[in-house]
């Protein structure tokens, strides 16, 4: 067998992530309906008022964004450990970092970029103004490979634990905290006037540092889960 | 093999580690009285009333050890799972798990007199205050923490899985330390600094660190104890728990 170079055993993990959701959508799609309907179901619970509905939309987009992502988390690896692919990754020769680092990325592209192009369409329904929309959507794109990167730890640990779909918003909601904060402050402080920099400055920080520990993190969790 | 060496290591192990924090226990037991009765007297009856704050403040002495606490803990929660992790240790796990609840009642003890105090100096029992959503974050930690070693049958298992999540939880603490520095919301800046020459009335400030040894006294032995109770749980197979005069059946 050829010698696979890590960036190509990196591609072929993320193909292959790809691949398996493309041929079961419906696993995806769950997901972006989840937001979706959570995020308009707020104006309904809150009141039509415009004034009101554009000040909690950040908020209420954040919050759904989290929420979805930890839905999409337990299958991040739960498919993988059950037919055995999991093992076989961790003795494969390709370092397990790697691969895991493509499995989040693959994550990414199908929880986080969907909600990301989302976004400005729900948006919309909170009446909040264009370039609003945009600053938005910029702190998505920065903010969830955050959320996926601290998630795929949480998911790593619980995999194969009794009651681990529960136990994952326990441990990853309060990683997520500072996501909510600075990702929700962006959209606010742009329409408050301030400018966005500052907390888009903060949210790349926490991108940073969780693409360094994320994948090493989440290495550790599979290999004592896979003991 | 120098002597001083085989020491260090002696009280790694469970078995030599139990008789010991037995022999601990009562000390740290004794200096938590001393140090709370202290504590509390000066609290109580010798510390002046606050010029703004009236007795009310009184529960800093309470509250501001407990938050003190719950952080520290958390910290020595996380060494001691890295620990674990990185030298494969069995007690370093055990102490790991013996110091999480103590950690959650610290946090839980600081949130709660928090409110209790807020209610009458800021009108309310709960803001969304940097420091408080921190401190609420780490109570959530602990209970993330002890929810998924309980989740998990395999000790082992259960002791790395707890480390890697200690570990990366590590990160909030800095966030609550410094908050009230980053985020000037209501919670009033640092009662104690090392930096400057305390701005609280001398016998405020003894009362307050005495408090603080009776707390870290307590931590001490109550993790004591439970990793007496822990070890003979994981050990009740091994031979030297039998030998135990505690166990014997008479």
């Amino acid at each position: 067998m050829a010698e696979a170079s890590l960036s190509s055993a990196l591609a072929a993990v993320i193909r292959r992530d790809l691949l398996l959701a493309l041929r079961r959508k419906s696993d995806v799609l769950t997901t972006l309906f989840f937001f979706v309907i959570v995020v308009s179901l707020f104006p309904l619970g809150i009141g039509p008022e415009m004034a009101m509905l554009r000040q909690i939309a950040p908020g209420v987009l954040w919050v759904a964004a989290l929420l979805a992502t930890m839905l999409s988390l337990p299958r991040l690896f739960a498919a993988d450990h059950a037919d055995g692919t999991l093992e076989q990754m961790a003795l494969s020769a390709v370092p397990l970092g790697v691969l895991v680092t493509g499995k989040i990325l693959a994550h990414w592209l199908l929880s986080g970029l969907p909600l990301a192009l989302l976004a400005p369409v729900l948006g919309l329904q909170f009446d909040l103004p264009a370039d609003a929309l945009g600053v938005m959507v910029l702190a998505l794109l920065i903010g969830t490979p955050v959320l996926s990167l601290i998630g795929a730890v949480g998911a790593g640990l619980t995999l194969g634990v009794r009651g681990g779909g529960v136990l994952v918003s326990l441990l990853v909601l309060p990683l997520y905290v500072p996501v909510l904060i600075f990702g929700a402050g962006a959209v606010e402080s742009h329409i408050g006037g301030l400018g966005a920099t500052a907390h888009l400055s903060l949210l790349a920080a926490f991108l940073a540092l969780a693409a360094f520990f994320g994948p090493w993190a989440t290495t550790v969790a599979l290999r004592i889960a896979l003991e | 093999m120098n002597n001083r060496l085989i020491n260090w290591f002696k009280f790694a192990s469970p078995q030599t580690f139990y008789p010991l924090a037995g022999k601990m226990i009562p000390w740290f037991w004794a200096l938590t009285a001393v140090f709370g009765i202290a504590g509390l007297y000066i609290g109580f009856f010798v510390a002046p009333t606050d010029a703004q704050q009236g007795e009310g403040y009184r529960i800093i002495f309470i509250h501001v050890p407990a938050s003190w606490m719950s952080m520290f803990i958390y910290l020595v929660m996380a060494f001691w799972a890295a620990l674990g992790l990185g030298f494969n240790t069995r007690l370093s796990g055990m102490m790991a798990s013996a110091l999480a609840p103590t950690g959650a009642l610290m946090a839980f003890l600081s949130l709660w007199t928090g409110a209790l105090w807020g209610k009458p100096m800021w009108g309310t029992w709960w803001v969304w205050d940097a420091r408080l959503t921190s401190e609420l974050i780490l109570f959530f930690l602990y209970l993330g923490f002890i929810a998924l070693q309980s989740a998990i049958d395999d000790a082992r298992r259960a002791d790395k899985a707890g480390a890697v999540l200690a570990l990366v939880g590590v990160v909030n603490i800095p966030i609550i330390y410094f908050s009230v520095k980053w985020w000037n919301t209501l919670h009033q800046g640092a009662s104690v600094s090392l930096t400057r020459s305390p701005s609280m009335a001398q016998t405020m400030l003894w009362g307050m660190l005495l408090m603080a040894l009776a707390f870290w006294m307590y931590s001490i032995a109550v993790s004591l104890t439970r990793v007496r109770a822990i070890i003979l749980e994981r050990e009740r197979h091994a031979g030297w728990v039998e030998e135990l005069t505690e166990i014997k059946q008479p």
